[in-house]
């Protein structure tokens, strides 16, 4: 559905693009076409990677680690794996709901979906390329124990 | 433009690695290629129209107006629009990367980069919608609030801890890639 209304926004974009100026518009197009070639081997080196982890980490080995009484390291472990994997929401959100109607704690589940979201370690490769490695780390570093803030805040909340 | 087969060697090292899993671990082979094929497809399906969008920006935004709607000195105005563009996006992180590069260039602040950055991880907005059915609209709403503070905590430490020189490095290197 987002990706439908991108499609369109981007679609009009650029009919007005056009309208406005056809040498312009080429231009555009142009620069597009470079910034992805530019890009284009971190791309791929990030998909084989999603491609490894995910193979090796799926919704049964991720369950494993989630329980109500894994207590801390459940939580560790939980946001470790969120911080690693690139998961899209559609696939992440219902696996979560699923896990905790199996019995996983909502901490657990917080430290994980916070962590899948803030951290990206297998798309590194990509942000390094953009920011450069001492922000990249940097920021997935803070993003990493800030999830753990989160993951009790949430934990908190939702037993309130 | 570096040689192209300096550009991707590390696509082939990745290759090669990712050929020897399939050869040593012969029953992942079926589930490692299916989630090749399914993350390839998202990339083809999100990566053309951000990169179109990229392209209009980079051609129709004057720098000097977004300098002064996310630029040094725009204040909450800036942080709102960081904070919208990121809610509002669609497509995984590594979509926002090529974005941010592109704002750099033209000028928006690096505390705006990087509210927009997390804004894009953690508030989209169909995202939220999504997340509140599945997990609870309690859980959605205590997350979102605290990763709003989250992401402005992390901006404020992130500036606190780059020093000046590596910031301003990285808007000489976003001139020449996005």
């Amino acid at each position: 559905m987002d990706t439908f209304i991108l499609y369109l926004v981007a679609a009009v974009c650029l009919v007005w693009s056009f309208v406005k100026s056809r040498e312009k518009t080429r231009i555009a197009l142009k620069k597009a076409w470079k910034s992805f070639e530019n890009i284009l081997p971190q791309f791929l080196v990030v998909l084989i990677l999603v491609a490894l982890c995910l193979s090796v980490l799926d919704t049964e080995t991720i369950s494993l680690f989630l329980g109500k009484n894994s207590g801390v390291w459940g939580v560790l472990a939980a946001s470790l794996v969120g911080a690693i994997t690139l998961i899209p929401g559609f696939v992440a959100f219902p696996a979560a709901a699923a896990l905790m109607q199996g019995g996983a704690g909502v901490v657990q589940i917080a430290a994980f979906v916070s962590s899948l979201m803030m951290v990206g370690v297998v798309t590194l490769p990509l942000e390094i390329q953009y920011f450069g490695r001492r922000a990249a780390l940097l920021r997935n570093l803070l993003a990493y124990i800030f999830s753990l803030v989160a993951a009790v805040w949430v934990g908190w909340v939702v037993g309130l | 433009m570096k040689p192209l087969l300096r550009r991707y060697a590390a696509v082939l090292v990745a290759t090669v690695v990712f050929l020897a899993f399939l050869v040593l671990l012969p029953g992942y082979q079926g589930k490692a290629l299916e989630i090749l094929s399914f993350q390839t497809r998202t990339l083809l399906l999100v990566i053309p129209p951000i990169f179109v969008l990229l392209g209009l920006l980079d051609v129709w935004v004057p720098r000097e107006k977004m300098i002064r709607f996310m630029g040094p000195g725009s204040g909450t105005k800036g942080i709102t629009l960081a904070f919208l563009l990121g809610s509002f996006a669609a497509g995984p992180l590594y979509g926002a990367f090529p974005v941010a590069a592109v704002l750099m260039k033209k000028g928006a602040s690096f505390p705006n980069i990087l509210i927009f950055i997390g804004a894009w991880s953690t508030t989209k907005i169909p995202m939220l919608l999504f997340e509140s059915s599945a997990l609870g609209v309690r859980f959605t709403l205590a997350r979102l609030a605290i990763d709003i503070v989250g992401i402005v905590v992390i901006a404020m430490a992130m500036m606190a801890l780059l020093p000046k020189a590596e910031v301003e490095e990285l808007y000489r290197q976003a001139e020449k890639i996005g």
